[in-house]
């Protein structure tokens, strides 16, 4: 069995470099690789492209490495609760492409199965289809959009194996299993690592295939965007 | 008038035995609230659930589990999880039987625009377009004018679209109203007590009125 242990989050991403193109899973806070987020900042690699849903808020998730101007480009399909994007933005500091987010599934996905690009009906006829190939099928448009090309794909899961297998918990799955698929190198930090074997294969979500090192994470703060709850009666 | 929770309330009743529902954030949201009973719904959320539960009570929120809002919520029995691309997926292949939104603008001819206003700061369209190109029905939960009185029902959007030529269902606090296939809006039914005279002034596109148009009812 090929070991794929790193010891943790530095080591993960030590070879993460300015300039670089990289994944981000999760959706809002919810399932976001906190200790390497953390480890990018503390490095302070710059002009980095970042690929994700969403850019974190002011002081958790990728909005820590906006704050220190880490980013160069974001491409996200919602963008909202962060004022420092929003300063960033208008000021023209950052770049920011904004896209339908099946759109940016899809994409994901379509690297992660070695396909080079997708047919969608997303955005037809709106400013996204500006500048794309257009092709109809049966009578319906779709656009053509590329599958993401990202130089590192850094996600989040529940449990994983030494082998790189990996399972998510709950709605904190989201964009971690397509974007593990997509990177050239996917780095998995996880919450319980375990031995080869421990984990049952039916059960896995994630083949090791795709994932090139893993570690167990520390410290996960998991913070909640919107605590909504139900009165009791 | 209809206040929101009535909008959302008279929306509940387009919704059928055994479908699949997404409900978009604001209006929307709320019509969960009014699914009729004795009847089976699954709710689902784009980040990845299907089968989607009231909030969670106090002490029992999970921050690996929430909504397409970001907020925390529950599971149901017979609730399933996936990724975001298969989420569209189903979206796309029109699994999803019904899909309610809100909209800044909704054009005589379906158009939609509900994602941006220039000038102001764009935050995305996240899954709108996405669903609205779509989705096989699709039902718009807005308000009819804005606040300085101006219609939102227009001859042609004025902001960015999101969609075009998609929408067919519209409910506002002052009408049920449909999209005609040749373009127009036709008035299926006003808000106790709302004139069909103020409908029209308030109505921008082009709006067809054919016979006796009954009040709506929420029983």
């Amino acid at each position: 069995m090929i070991n794929k242990v790193v010891s943790g989050a530095e080591d993960a991403i030590k070879d993460i470099s300015d300039g670089a193109t990289l994944m981000l899973g999760g959706f809002g806070l919810c399932g976001i690789p906190e200790n390497c987020i953390n480890a990018l900042v503390n490095k302070q690699v710059k002009n980095l492209t970042c690929i994700s849903n969403n850019a974190g808020v002011d002081d958790f998730g990728i909005g820590l490495m906006l704050k220190q101007r880490q980013v160069k480009k974001m491409i996200s399909s919602y963008v909202g609760e962060n004022a420092e994007f929003e300063r960033q933005l208008l000021s023209g500091e950052l770049e920011v492409d904004l896209i339908p987010q099946g759109t940016l599934a899809t994409r994901c996905l379509a690297a992660g199965y070695g396909m080079p690009a997708i047919f969608t009906p997303a955005g037809v006829g709106t400013e996204v289809a500006e500048g794309k190939e257009v092709r109809n099928f049966d009578g319906k448009d779709y656009l053509m959009e590329y599958a993401f090309d990202a130089d590192f794909a850094i996600v989040k899961a529940w449990k994983g194996d030494t082998a790189g297998n990996l399972i998510f918990r709950s709605t904190s799955r989201n964009f971690n299993p397509i974007m593990a698929m997509a990177g050239k190198v996917t780095i998995a930090e996880v919450e319980e690592l375990v031995e080869a074997g421990e984990l049952d294969p039916d059960y896995i979500h994630t083949p090791g295939i795709y994932v090139h090192r893993i570690f167990q994470g520390k410290d996960y703060e998991k913070r909640i965007e919107q605590r909504t709850l139900r009165k009791v009666q | 008038m209809f206040s929101k929770e009535e909008i959302a309330q008279r929306i509940a009743k387009e919704i059928k035995d055994g479908y699949y529902v997404n409900l978009g954030i604001g209006i929307p949201t709320l019509v969960a609230n009014y699914i009729p009973k004795g009847i089976n719904v699954v709710l689902q959320s784009e980040n990845g659930l299907l089968g989607m539960g009231p909030f969670p009570f106090e002490g029992e929120e999970d921050a690996d589990l929430i909504n397409a809002g970001k907020q925390t919520i529950t599971t149901l029995p017979g609730s399933s999880i996936f990724d975001s691309a298969m989420s569209f997926g189903m979206i796309r292949a029109q699994k999803v039987d019904l899909t309610i939104l809100g909209a800044m603008e909704v054009s005589e001819n379906g158009d939609i625009a509900n994602w941006k206003i220039p000038g102001k700061m764009v935050k995305g369209m996240g899954g709108a377009m996405d669903l609205v190109a779509s989705a096989k029905n699709i039902i718009v939960a807005m308000q009819h004018i804005n606040k300085a009185g101006e219609s939102k029902l227009l001859p042609k959007c004025t902001l960015p679209l999101t969609g075009v030529k998609c929408i067919k269902k519209i409910v506002t606090e002052l009408a049920v109203l449909d999209i005609l296939t040749e373009g127009g809006f036709k008035l299926l039914e006003r808000a106790p007590g709302v004139s069909i005279e103020f409908i029209q002034q308030s109505t921008a596109g082009r709006l067809v009125v054919e016979g006796e148009i009954p009040e709506m009812r929420l029983d």
